[in-house]
């Protein structure tokens, strides 16, 4: 008798019908938006907050160094004294003061300048300070050497270098930059989706063995039925949650922007910064069209398939480890001794992803872990952007599912011992033995 | 074919502990059939067994003479004794998920429940939780969803633990009109007087092995100890008393009776029959009391498991 689609379907109205779930499904997009939307906020009062800073110069070489921006005002105090100059900041309330000693040379200048400040200054404001100093003192040293201003001017030089395969494929930088977002999401994706519902599955197994039906159940149905229907439907609800976080997620996105004019693009983060680095060199107009193009050179059929082949998989893989470990334990803190080894992996792969795809997707690092099956769903989603040969997404998607269906073995065999044990917490030697019962 | 459940030399060894060690029973059709033994013994692991949860490692199962198949499934009903339900789960709900299981149709199902909620008169629970029902409550749905697929083979565990003395009573009497209807009840228990009450046959089960197997009156039988509980009324009782155990084996005896001058356990040789007993009674006193002693099945699985 197939049970299957009768489990299936129980597995999924129980979860979606769960109050807690439907509360999380719609109050998570809410959190969300309402999260970016203050740090959006916050970060816009910080940026608009304004300075002024007040400039003793004594070397006499920085006069006209510094030039009011939107958000820092400067002003240079003429013929005090450092006591004086300070006591007049402090009153004033200014944000600091730079002093600029006398020096006898270019060289020794760097000894003389200090910022004084109620409080300790903030790094970017320091820093920015440096480099206004920094390239003021080098164009005045040119200058000493002979080098016109317009000679420095003229040096500087932008370079955007094109890329071409040898196949004759043009690309650009933006090309890398969509890469690298949809790989990074897709691997991001898988992540947060084995966690979030493989736990779900993990829970529902304990639940069943804690309220003492599974004996009833398996007395109807095979283990492996039982625990493949958990799998699946619980993933079904994720999926169905998923969904409508990303459709209520995007509507509120708009709605929230449209309300409070808070202009999402101007939230940065480091990833932002290779992002804009482009658009510096180009007009919006033309950011827009290579984008466009950039999405078009993805191989966008084959990154789609193997989206689908690879999440799938990597999250059936993982999802029926959770279901041995529900099985293996009666209550969720005794999950914690098996978690550690479930999540290493994943996190490996992810890090993996972020750092070593970035650098290099076709290097040996990369490619070894996106054969890897417990890091290859992560890696190799990846890195197929990049343009992986079909071969290698086969062998690695033919491992995956090979060890998905040892994983399956191994599972149904623990879950079927483990679901009817109570009051042991198991220990891994234990566990080896339930899989030679 | 008169048994509708064979089990033939079973055995099963978790590891290196052997749960069951070449067991077999014969469960005949139409009897309610003890399965006794003490905690741990292996009633368990036997039962798991025939409801296929799991494999033995030797032997067979034969249901109605045919190999336990996974079609078999629908034929049995199985309440555990380590029972629950879906908590947060509605009873009607939950009732028609575990009757789809067990290969009933929806409607199918929707009807026999509705008779048997009508019957236990718990009509009114459809809607409710387990999470909101009693202990006894979930009882008694557990018990319908085990029934309600109308089994050829009924497996209860501890069936009345739980229940009160109404309630027990209640399902007692669905379970003797279940065999009525023809279906074969093995029935595991540690209460003594419910096997007393219900059962015609009984195996024991004690370290693994089985012990002792058989029809209840016959293993009685075999257990008696030729005795006889007599209550005698005599002007002369302490002559007659002396004469009694001059000729038997006499011991002391406690029953409730109105006005019964000598109380007696009396044991007599195989040569003698209860007749000779009687007539040697009846010539010196008059009797009121004549009772064989028989043992009580707790008196043999107490015997039983300590002699082994």
């Amino acid at each position: 008798m197939n049970h299957l689609p009768l489990i299936i379907k129980r597995e999924y109205l129980t979860k979606v019908k769960n109050r807690s779930f439907i509360v999380m499904t719609f109050l998570s997009p809410l959190i969300m938006i309402g999260l970016i939307a203050v740090v959006a906020y916050l970060s816009q009062l910080n940026k608009d907050k304004e300075r002024s800073i007040s400039v003793l110069d004594e070397s006499g070489y920085l006069s006209d160094a510094f030039q009011n921006s939107e958000n820092t005002t400067y002003s240079y105090l003429e013929g005090l004294d450092l006591n004086t100059a300070k006591k007049l900041v402090k009153e004033k309330e200014d944000y600091g003061l730079l002093y600029i000693g006398k020096s006898i040379s270019l060289d020794d200048i760097s000894n003389h300048i200090k910022f004084y400040s109620e409080d300790s200054p903030s790094i970017t404001i320091i820093s920015n300070l440096e480099r206004k100093i920094e390239k003021r003192l080098r164009e005045i040293k040119l200058q000493q050497d002979g080098v016109s201003m317009q000679q420095i001017e003229a040096s500087k030089i932008q370079i955007n270098i094109s890329q071409e395969s040898f196949e004759g494929e043009t690309s650009s930088k933006m090309d890398n930059i969509v890469k690298l977002a949809f790989g990074g999401i897709a691997g991001y994706l898988l992540f947060m989706f084995i966690i979030i519902y493989g736990n779900m599955i993990m829970r529902s197994v304990i639940e069943e063995k804690t309220s003492r039906i599974i004996e009833i159940i398996i007395s109807s149905v095979k283990p492996v039925q039982l625990m493949m229907g958990k799998i699946i439907g619980t993933s079904l609800a994720g999926v169905t949650q998923f969904v409508i976080w990303v459709l209520l997620g995007g509507v509120l996105l708009v709605v929230v922007t449209a309300i409070f004019g808070i202009d999402m693009a101007q939230m940065k983060t480091p990833q932002q910064d290779m992002v804009d680095q482009v658009m510096q060199n180009q007009g919006a107009q033309a950011v827009a069209e290579s984008l466009i193009i950039a999405i078009g050179n993805l191989p966008l059929l084959n990154l789609i398939i193997a989206f689908m082949f690879f999440f799938i998989g990597g999250y059936l893989l993982y999802s029926s480890l959770y279901a041995a470990i529900g099985a293996a334990v009666d209550n969720e803190t005794d999950t914690q001794q098996f978690m550690f080894p479930i999540i290493m992996p994943l996190v490996l792969a992810v890090y993996v992803g972020f750092f070593t795809v970035i650098e290099d997707p076709h290097g040996a690092v990369s490619t070894i872990f996106s054969f890897i099956p417990f890091t290859s769903p992560v890696v190799m989603l990846m890195r197929i952007p990049f343009g992986v040969p079909l071969w290698q997404q086969g062998l690695s998607l033919l491992i995956l599912i090979g060890t998905f269906m040892f994983a399956v073995w191994l599972g149904a065999k623990i879950y079927r011992v483990g679901i009817l044990m109570y009051g042991k917490k198991p220990t891994y030697k234990e566990l080896f033995k339930w899989i030679k019962y | 074919m008169n048994d509708l459940l064979v089990a033939d030399s079973v055995s099963k060894s978790y590891g290196n502990f052997k749960a069951l060690n070449q067991v077999s029973i014969a469960v005949p059709k139409g009897s309610i059939f003890g399965l006794l033994g003490p905690n741990g013994a292996g009633k368990t692991t036997l039962i798991r067994i025939i409801n296929q949860i799991t494999m033995p490692d030797e032997g067979r199962i034969l249901l109605d003479g045919q190999d336990l198949r996974p079609e078999h499934i629908k034929d049995i009903g199985y309440l555990p004794e380590e029972r629950g339900l879906y908590k947060s789960m509605k009873v009607g709900e939950q009732a028609l998920y575990l009757a789809q299981l067990k290969g009933m149709s929806k409607t199918e199902a929707k009807t026999r429940l509705k008779y048997w909620f009508d019957k236990l008169d718990i009509g009114d629970w459809w809607n409710k939780k387990i999470q909101e029902l009693s202990k006894g409550q979930a009882q008694k749905i557990q018990f319908v969803v085990t029934v309600l697929h109308r089994p050829k083979l009924l497996i209860f565990d501890e069936p009345f633990s739980g229940f009160d003395p109404i309630n027990a009573n209640l399902i007692k009497d669905e379970i003797l009109q279940l065999r009525e209807e023809g279906a074969t009840v093995i029935f595991s228990t540690h209460r003594m007087e419910s096997v007393e009450e219900l059962c015609d046959h009984i195996a024991l089960i004690h370290k693994s092995n089985k012990v002792l197997d058989g029809k209840l009156n016959d293993i009685k039988r075999q257990y008696k100890t030729n005795t006889f509980e007599v209550g005698l009324q005599s002007n002369k009782s302490e002559e007659v008393l002396h004469e009694i155990e001059n000729s038997f084996q006499v011991f002391p005896a406690t029953f409730k009776n109105l006005h019964d001058d000598i109380k007696l356990n009396i044991k007599i040789d195989e040569a003698t029959s209860p007749n000779d007993l009687l007539s040697f009674l009846t010539a010196r006193a008059e009797v009121h009391h004549f009772v064989e002693v028989l043992p009580s099945a707790n008196d043999i699985f107490i015997e039983t498991v300590t002699n082994n």
